[in-house]
């Protein structure tokens, strides 16, 4: 049966979107059908992290209000065959997105899809919960650091009380994306350390996402950085993630890029 | 990937960016708002005149975008059936053939690309 997942986190700039490109593809790389929609109406940004900003013809503004079939507005990505994007209208108007159109398209997607994963615009507003409402799972990614932990508090609470599984009395799953973490510097006692974050939001952890130079170069490049370097600290952290979401019961790791001694001497000498 | 593979990998990866977003933000600083609604109008009226002469299924059209620097392609694939004959048998399938029409949408782009294929069915 068909996952509506939906990435949220309230703060802006917390790696929603690199997230929802990088989960997407982890799942679709273990052969699911995925689809990758993307929520944020006015500042689309998934179909470039993923690549495909080229290609967009319909969005789903246009599927919404019929002027473009689901099939026609879908974009299958390059790489990855079971992978496909559905971009968020870069110009329009909010409020075209209505409660009605959204769950028609869900609904749609469900049939054609195992993975609906959602990347949610920040915020608490309209855009938000629309994203969320549909959702069966909810991943909601952390910076080791205050205001994101205070908003993701919010979020769990708009979780818990607004969407549809809430309102019909069951319980949305919600697993907890620790991303940007230093390990060092949490060990040091400068960052909040994982046991801090999961004491304060008390939801179960699907994975640490270490703090990577990986991630920016993959943005770059227009690849999900389980493509883009699927041996990565970062892109192992994401496919451990996705074996988690899909009930695999791992122990929990912070994974580290493996560096010789000789490619740090080279890296530095020519940095 | 070789070592040496990764570290100019490595290297190279910001100039793709800057490409990338240099070609994106053209496109939307001067297409804007009418992109899409331009596209579905060209839609539109190329399904106009081909249903003129062949009966088609205006679901079972793919439309497919590549916005480049200098030229951009608008691919259109409109699956046109094959017209059955009276005297055939009526559980044969027909065959249905691609019709592909590529378009260019900018009006700067040399002629030589701008040619237009419709290949006929078998």
């Amino acid at each position: 049966m068909a996952k509506v997942l939906v990435v949220t986190s309230g703060k802006g700039g917390v790696g929603k979107t690199t997230s929802t490109a990088a989960l997407g593809a982890a799942l679709a790389q273990t052969g699911q059908n995925v689809v990758v929609v993307d929520f944020d109406v006015g500042l689309r940004n998934l179909d470039l992290v993923m690549g495909a900003e080229r290609r967009v013809v319909f969005d789903l503004i246009n599927v919404v209000q019929g002027d473009a079939k689901l099939s026609q507005a879908l974009i299958r990505d390059k790489r990855v065959e079971t992978l496909s994007i559905l971009p968020a209208s870069q110009t329009r108007d909010k409020d075209a997105l209505t409660a009605d159109g959204v769950e028609r398209v869900i609904n749609e997607l469900r049939e054609k899809f195992d993975w609906i994963v959602c990347d949610s615009p920040a915020g608490i507003e309209r855009g938000a919960q629309l994203a969320m409402y549909h959702a069966d799972e909810a991943v909601v990614v952390t910076n080791p650091e205050v205001s994101s932990v205070r908003d993701s508090d919010r979020i769990i609470g708009l979780l818990d009380s607004t969407t549809a599984k809430a309102k019909a009395g069951e319980k949305i799953n919600k697993h907890l994306l620790l991303t940007r973490y230093d390990q060092a510097r949490a060990a040091r006692g400068e960052m909040l350390r994982v046991e801090d974050v999961l004491e304060i939001l008390s939801i179960p952890l699907i994975g640490i996402i270490p703090e990577s130079e990986e991630v920016l170069r993959a943005s770059n490049l227009g690849s999900p950085v389980t493509l883009s370097n699927p041996d990565s600290a970062p892109a192992r952290a994401y496919f451990d993630a996705v074996r988690r979401l899909q009930g695999e019961n791992l122990e929990m790791q912070v994974p580290t890029d493996r560096k010789s001694l000789f490619s740090k001497l080279f890296k530095w000498r020519f940095a | 990937m070789s070592f040496l593979g990764q570290f100019f990998a490595k290297r190279s990866s910001a100039p793709i960016a800057r490409d990338r977003l240099q070609i994106l933000l053209a496109h939307e600083r001067t297409s804007g708002e009418g992109q899409s609604e331009l596209i579905a109008k060209l839609r539109e009226e190329i399904l106009d005149v081909i249903a003129r002469h062949v009966p088609i299924d205006r679901d079972k059209v793919q439309i497919k975008l590549d916005r480049g620097a200098a030229v951009s392609t608008l691919e259109i694939d409109i699956e046109v059936p094959q017209l059955k004959k009276k005297v055939d048998a009526p559980e044969k399938k027909p065959d249905a053939v691609e019709a592909g029409i590529k378009k260019n949408l900018e009006t700067k782009a040399d002629p030589a690309s701008g040619k237009q294929t419709l290949p006929t069915g078998p």
